[in-house]
């Protein structure tokens, strides 16, 4: 079986790889280029554990195939700090111990980077309908939704 | 919102121990660096899967691999020829016992599948796809047998039998005819009868549960790469790796030293990873194939092949006095073990009426096989449906005495000096603090609206302690490495750092602790029994000490004193007596910086069974509001109280309540095993087992009581397993105050809610 060429481009930077028609983006991600940060937690597009942005949406890796990515703008939670700045919902995931295995941690902070890029100032009702996407089993959200709630407020004062 | 209750202030001053820095391995988890189980890449790695069985109950003729291994990219076919038989020995898995005849069978089924899901064969190859394909080609011959799912089903005479030669333990005479019935455990105290006999109201329920799975997000995974002369690496999600050293040595016939296990990062475990299921696989298919092996296992594969907890039946009698005192209580549970014996029904048993100070008290437990997945460990293994089943029935009898359910617990709560039912004497507990806590709580004072239930419950564990290792380095510069083998499920890496700061005296970000490998420190039993924090911490600070001594000693050294005329305050060393205020006094980073002449490096290092262990206790209270034309409910408030001891983090004490209180919401409102007739597991993805989402539940308050242990140098309980215990009953509780009827099935998902409405109302 031949395997597909693809070009794209991931966390900014241009990417070349290989796949087969069936391994989905996660596959890529994690088997082909070792970005092992999304996460694979059902394959079914259930947890969100593999939550990335293709441009500019929200998607499961774990849902989309690798030779569909052409052109594409990937961004994975390896690139959500710049250099050795966190981003701000990661600091405040870190500050409000808004994880405990941290295994649904990344998919958490994608899908809660989308939801601020759209909506500044979302509600507590916002913020977890947004996020019913994905499953943390350790903390019963609460901490997680305090920190995103928290990071929107401060990026809103500008700090 | 968060309230902490201090009561022993004066105890001790502590500079580090309760404050909440940023956790050590904080950064790794926010930016994708952290490791687990199946991140782990290796040169020539192979993939391994697993080939289960369709059959919950069937004898296998024959095995056929040879197809399978014909197909190019395929490295090795494993069955159960590659594993030797095992005789009847229990060992200690978490809470739990194991027996190594079993677990082969587990891992690998050998004269009969029992249970859908149940591993076959395996394959290593060089791809996914190759592999997917190799295990479309193996020839299993299987003829079919009966089967049966429910315990009091398994119980019948003419059930099914899930195996020839289980004859009942605890049964006098032991039973000559075989059953599903592994054992029968009883614990008594006083004289029950004598107890209903004295009481002015009795209730007699009967409940049923479902299994639930643990959750965990990341499934099961690992890597294995065996050398030909019998070295073994092996890296994998887990709660305990020195427990999966042993297991992984017994069941491939190896000198434990010979296998060295890394604890990955874990992405949740809650019990359910404290037992082996694809290492021993992995580490087969690569001595066979001399490459690494990974293994992975889809969430399909956990939910039908990995441990849920229990399912259970439980029948409970309690009887009171009118001025609200317990006089007598009874309980019967009969808990599903799953294909092979050991479920949690022992400490269901124990922990039954643990809350309670009771002169008459009776539990008998039965251990049930069923054609399902052998159960596991889930957080208070045993506990939460035992108490479920009490705590209902102790609500309904404070409301037919017309006593405030509070008031009711606290007039019969167990207390410092309390004989337990299951045997020990308490010491200090925080039961009491707890259910007065709550009374005095704005949420319990908070009025309801029309349609709305509020429900409070109570609940028990024991925590447990055990062997531990732990070495303290103090680096040339005045920092510190701590190594424990306790795997890091939520924290505790942080409130390692914490305890061990505090007691050298240096600032936390100074200690790095990690989790060490098997070779690399001593045993340490698994992370479970809410023991990581408790056990390593006390072994961090023996540790300490030892280093604190040397310090002593090398400062003594410099100042021509002797060494028991040293004192270590605040991070330094002090000449003391006579000698006080004579020399300045040295810093941890002034005598490291010197050890090279001193003496040498400079370290600690602890050994033990930590012993001391001290339950925890805990109230719930809960509102809820019943949708009463679809049946669904909604929480609206949750405030869990629990005795901590000690919280050495708050924040991820907070969290192991919100969490605990989380799962346990999904326990009792939507998550069950759903099998049809065939025996087949019918939701096993996240879609059709509903764990609990954001937008299904409030925000958590905790109110995180203190009543140290008086055996642990910081005064820890362990607080990990305690808040799953009261939920599934708070929230029945609030059901029967908002709708009026005493639910006693769990859970309590609409259809059941919708259907128990239009009873109520005569449709």
């Amino acid at each position: 079986m031949s395997k597909y060429h693809v070009s794209t481009t991931i966390n900014g930077d241009p990417v070349e790889y290989l796949c087969e028609p069936e391994q989905t983006l996660l596959d890529v991600l994690r088997d082909e280029l070792y970005l092992t940060g999304s996460k694979e937690g059902c394959a079914s597009g259930d947890c969100g554990a593999c939550s990335v942005l293709v441009d500019d949406r929200l998607v499961c890796a774990c849902l989309a195939l690798g030779a569909e990515m052409g052109g594409k703008k990937i961004e994975t939670i390896e690139g959500m700090a710049d250099g050795d700045e966190l981003h701000p919902l990661q600091q405040k995931f870190l500050e409000h111990a808004a994880l405990q295995c941290g295994i649904c941690t990344p998919g958490f902070l994608v899908a809660a980077k989308s939801l601020l890029d759209r909506n500044p100032d979302p509600t507590e009702e916002e913020t977890r309908y947004w996020l019913a996407g994905n499953l943390c089993r350790c903390t019963g959200y609460d901490k997680i939704i305090r920190a995103v709630l928290d990071t929107a407020a401060e990026m809103r004062s500008g700090k | 919102m968060s309230q902490a209750l201090k009561l022993d202030d004066d105890e001790q001053d502590l500079k580090y121990v309760g404050t909440r820095p940023v956790r050590p391995d904080g950064v790794d988890k926010v930016t994708g660096r952290a490791k687990f189980g199946a991140d782990l890449h290796l040169p020539g790695m192979l993939t391994g899967q697993v080939l289960r069985s369709p059959h919950p109950h069937a004898r296998i003729v024959s095995i056929d691999t040879s197809k399978a291994e014909a197909l190019a990219g395929v490295k090795a076919v494993i069955t159960r020829d590659d594993f030797q038989d095992m005789e009847s020995e229990f060992v200690p898995a978490g809470e739990m016992m194991v027996n190594y005849r079993d677990v082969v069978r587990n891992v690998m089924a050998r004269e009969k599948v029992l249970y859908e899901g149940h591993a076959v064969a395996a394959v290593a190859a060089t791809s996914n796809s190759i592999a997917r394909k190799a295990l479309r080609l193996i020839d299993v011959e299987y003829e079919v047998l009966p089967h049966v799912i429910d315990a009091v089903a398994a119980m019948a005479p003419d059930a099914p039998l899930l195996h020839d030669d289980m004859m009942t333990e605890g049964v006098d005479p032991k039973p000559d005819t075989p059953s599903n019935v592994s054992k029968r455990v009883e614990f008594a105290l006083g004289d029950v009868e004598k107890g209903f006999a004295e009481a002015d109201v009795i209730v007699e329920r009967e409940f049923n549960t479902k299994p639930v799975h643990q959750g965990y997000i990341e499934p099961h995974a690992c890597v294995a790469s065996m050398s030909e002369d019998g070295q073994a690496d092996l890296w994998c999600s887990t709660q305990g790796h020195y427990v999966v050293r042993t297991h992984c040595a017994r069941l491939l016939n190896l000198d434990v030293s010979k296998i060295r296990v890394t604890a990955s990062e874990i992405g949740g475990g809650f019990g359910g990873k404290t037992v082996v299921y694809l290492e021993p696989l992995a580490l087969a298919l690569s001595q066979k194939t001399g490459h690494p092996v990974k293994m992975v296992m889809s969430r399909d594969d956990v939910f039908r092949a990995t441990g849920p907890t229990s399912g259970a039946n439980v029948w409970v009698k309690m009887g009171a006095t009118k001025d609200g005192r317990i006089t007598a209580a009874e309980a019967v549970l009969k808990y599903q073990a799953g294909a092979f014996q050991g479920s949690p029904v022992q400490p269901g048993c124990m922990c039954a009426f643990a809350p309670y100070d009771l002169e008459n008290v009776k539990t008998v437990g039965y251990d049930v096989v069923t054609n399902r997945p052998k159960v596991a460990a889930y957080r208070a293994p045993g506990g939460p449906i035992s108490e479920y089943a009490t705590e209902s029935v102790v609500d309904e009898l404070a409301k037919m005495l017309g006593i405030d359910p509070v008031d009711f617990r606290l007039r019969n709560a167990a207390r410092e000096g309390t004989h337990a039912a299951y045997g020990p004497k308490f010491g200090p507990i925080g039961l009491v603090e707890t259910l007065e806590q709550a009374k005095a709580h704005e949420h319990y004072n908070t009025p309801l609206k029309p349609g709305q239930g509020r429900g409070i419950a109570s609940g028990f564990w024991f925590n447990i302690g055990g062997e531990t290792c732990v070495t303290l380095n103090i680096n040339e510069d005045g920092s510190a490495t701590l190594m424990a083998g306790t795997p890091d499920i939520g924290g505790s890496r942080a409130s390692l750092a914490l305890m061990t700061a505090e007691r050298l005296g240096i600032e936390p970000e100074k200690v790095r602790p990690l989790i060490a490998d098997t070779s690399s420190l001593g045993y340490n039993f698994l992370t479970g029994g809410s023991r990581a924090t408790f056990s390593s911490g006390m072994a961090a600070v023996e540790a300490a000490d030892e280093a604190i001594k040397e310090m002593c000693a090398r400062a003594a050294k410099i100042w021509e004193i002797p060494e028991d005329a040293v004192v270590w305050e605040d991070g330094h060393a002090k000449p003391a007596g006579d000698n006080a205020g004579k020399f300045d006094p040295l810093s941890l980073a002034d005598i490291a910086d010197m050890a090279g002449k001193t003496g040498g490096p400079i370290g600690g290092a602890a050994r033990i069974n930590a012993k001391g262990a001290a339950p925890s206790f805990g109230t719930h209270m809960v509102d809820l509001e019943v949708d009463e034309e679809t049946g669904r409910v909604t929480i609206l408030r949750y405030t869990v109280l629990q005795d901590a001891g000690r919280a050495v983090h708050p924040s991820y004490v907070e969290g192991q309540y919100q969490g605990g209180a989380v799962q346990g919401i999904g326990w009792a409102l939507n998550e069950e095993y759903i099998y049809g007739e065939d025996g087949r597991m019918q939701n096993p993805g996240f879609l059709d087992y509903r764990i609990p989402v954001a937008s299904d539940v409030p925000m958590i308050d905790t109110v995180i009581v203190e009543v140290p242990n008086p055996r642990h140098p910081y005064g820890v309980r362990g607080v990990g397993e305690t808040p799953i215990v009261p939920p599934m009953a708070a929230i029945a509780n609030a059901m029967e105050n908002a709708t009026g009827i005493r639910f006693t099935e769990l859970p309590m998902s609409p259809p059941k809610v919708l259907k128990a409405i239009e009873d109520r109302d005569g449709g």
